[in-house]
């Protein structure tokens, strides 16, 4: 095993331990203390964006509202993710309980789990389970319950306020912000919207202590992280990995013996050449969704990033014209490149359109296009010419 | 029209009528009716009583409500990166050989239709493809057909 690879246990060991005990204890301590001890943690968010979990947790007990709402975030879009498919499937007691703990500590009645189109076939196991969490809620005089709410295909609505849009009915179109939906969510209420994985993460910080989890991971970034891998390598999966781990150590663990590159973050992520496996950590810098995909020597980086340009093109809600047409305009001028039809400097007008993107769209969408456009074009310039 | 109205009010019924059921209501006509009629989508909105535009709106914004006819059992084959590198032409070609259509088509007898999805997180067992909410993984050429051929007896 690499040295800075980690493999740890602690999302999925086994659901016997009985996660509803964990909520049982918490429901029992002082409020202020549970989001101290997340705070301390140094858990951030683990959908991608990373804002830190006890923050948000505090404005949302600070919050003003007749109710608030809390929103478990399935929308698991990301190509290259399926850690929450895993989580949901094995361990929904875990997420659960984490949303119940939430709820105490934000006075939240009503949970929702917004479940992407694509897992509806998880709904009647999803259901079975959220009927005995409901159960237990009121058994333990929590004032709280669980449904979902099934999307219907949009990856902009893994983006929270487009996912809040999507919930009222409406086209999944970003909103501006502030406000944030924890002031102003879910019908106008204070809202409180994590992914999956954090909430499983949070229930174990409760579980653990602050102080054991913080020692997990690097000064930047604490605590455990899910990986999704796939692309060309012998073991694909769910692996649990510590924080602030090098992508060289990586490769050596899960490649084939000739990887080429390393898409980290997903399509929306950068996309790590190899001649810089050595100096990258995954845990500094940029927080990761965890989708990671490795490509061989055999791939075409050129076909890579249509791939994900056709992508971001079709995904993209097409209510801010950088994203609308910048998506469209990178994927003509890349193909136009390819063709003859641009001399390669067009490339760096690409570039530059793609950062004008990342200041000026409305959400992460369209911000992060230049992530993978930039470090493909950048690292892989002869493959995007000839 | 008789039983979308039906498929409309039973919605309501259960989560009332504001603009929150649209979502669900939409969900469920496709569910049983395969796909959104612009007739249905009126009735919707005279149900919800909020405008039909709105309704177009929101139906046309989601890929899996579909706003185009379509067969009994949807192909949603993934087209992202992983099944892409994995093979996806190839089991796209063999469908659509054996059901003598291309992708974005709905055979004659609207049986099937055939198309193709972004990322449905199977990543780690690609290529993969949803028929309606079922989730077919490691797919080859061959395996693919099997698949159609076991859903024709069905």
């Amino acid at each position: 095993m690499a040295k800075s690879l980690k493999k740890i246990d602690i999302i999925f060991i086994p659901d016997s331990e009985c996660p509803y005990k964990v909520l049982e204890n918490s429901i029992k301590k002082n409020k202020e203390d549970i989001i101290q001890n997340l705070i301390d943690s140094g858990l951030r968010g683990r959908g991608g964006a990373g804002f830190p979990t006890g923050l948000k947790w505090k404005f949302g007990a600070k919050a003003k509202g007749d109710e608030k709402y809390i929103i478990c975030n399935a929308d698991e879009g990301e190509p290259g993710t399926f850690k929450d498919r895993k989580i949901l499937s094995e361990v929904p007691r875990k997420v659960f309980s984490g949303m119940g703990i939430c709820a105490y500590v934000t006075g939240a009645t009503k949970g929702f789990v917004y479940l992407r189109r694509e897992y509806k076939y998880m709904v009647p196991a999803l259901e079975k389970e959220i009927k005995i969490f409901n159960k237990k809620a009121i058994e333990l005089g929590l004032n709280f319950n669980i449904e979902i709410f099934l999307g219907s295909g949009a990856y902009v609505c893994g983006e929270e306020t487009a996912l809040i849009e999507s919930m009222e009915g409406k086209r999944g179109e970003p909103r501006n912000k502030p406000p944030f939906p924890i002031q102003n969510g879910y019908l106008g209420k204070p809202t409180i919207v994590n992914n999956v994985e954090t909430f499983v993460s949070s229930m174990m910080v409760c579980k653990m202590g602050a102080q054991k989890y913080s020692k997990l991971g690097t000064q930047d970034q604490h605590g455990s992280k899910l990986f999704s891998i796939s692309g060309d390598t012998p073991k694909p999966g769910v692996y649990e990995l510590e924080l602030g781990l090098n992508v060289a150590d990586f490769v050596e663990e899960f490649g084939d013996g000739d990887t080429k590159a390393v898409q980290v973050g997903g399509v929306a992520g950068f996309c790590i050449p190899r001649k810089k496996f050595a100096e990258q950590i995954i845990g500094q810098g940029p927080t990761t969704g965890g989708a990671t995909m490795l490509f061989n020597s055999s791939r075409s980086m050129y076909h890579v990033l249509q791939n994900y340009l056709e992508f971001f093109v079709e995904e993209s809600c097409g209510q801010c014209t950088p994203c609308r047409v910048g998506t469209q305009q990178l994927l003509k001028g890349i193909e136009a490149v390819k063709n003859g039809n641009k001399a390669p400097a067009y490339l760096d007008e690409l570039v530059k359109l793609s950062e004008t993107m990342k200041i000026s769209s409305k959400c992460g969408l369209g911000q992060s296009v230049a992530n993978s456009f930039a470090s493909i074009v950048e690292n892989f310039r002869e493959e995007m010419i000839y | 029209m008789s039983d979308v109205t039906e498929i409309i009010e039973k919605q309501i019924k259960k989560y009332g009528k504001k603009r929150e059921t649209l979502m669900p209501v939409l969900q469920s006509i496709v569910e049983k009716k395969h796909y959104l009629t612009e007739d249905s989508m009126l009735e919707v909105a005279k149900n919800l009583e909020i405008s039909a535009a709105e309704v177009y709106g929101t139906a046309s914004f989601y890929s899996f409500l579909d706003i185009k006819e379509r067969g009994e059992f949807v192909i949603r084959i993934c087209k992202s990166i992983t099944c892409d590198m994995k093979g996806k032409n190839e089991i796209i070609k063999a469908l659509e050989n054996k059901l003598k259509i291309k992708f974005g088509e709905t055979t004659p007898d609207k049986k099937f239709s055939l198309l193709l999805t972004n990322c449905i997180g199977w990543c780690d067992k690609s290529p993969a493809m949803l028929i309606n909410d079922e989730v077919y993984t490691e797919l080859t050429p061959q395996k693919a057909v099997k698949i159609i051929q076991d859903y024709y007896k069905k």
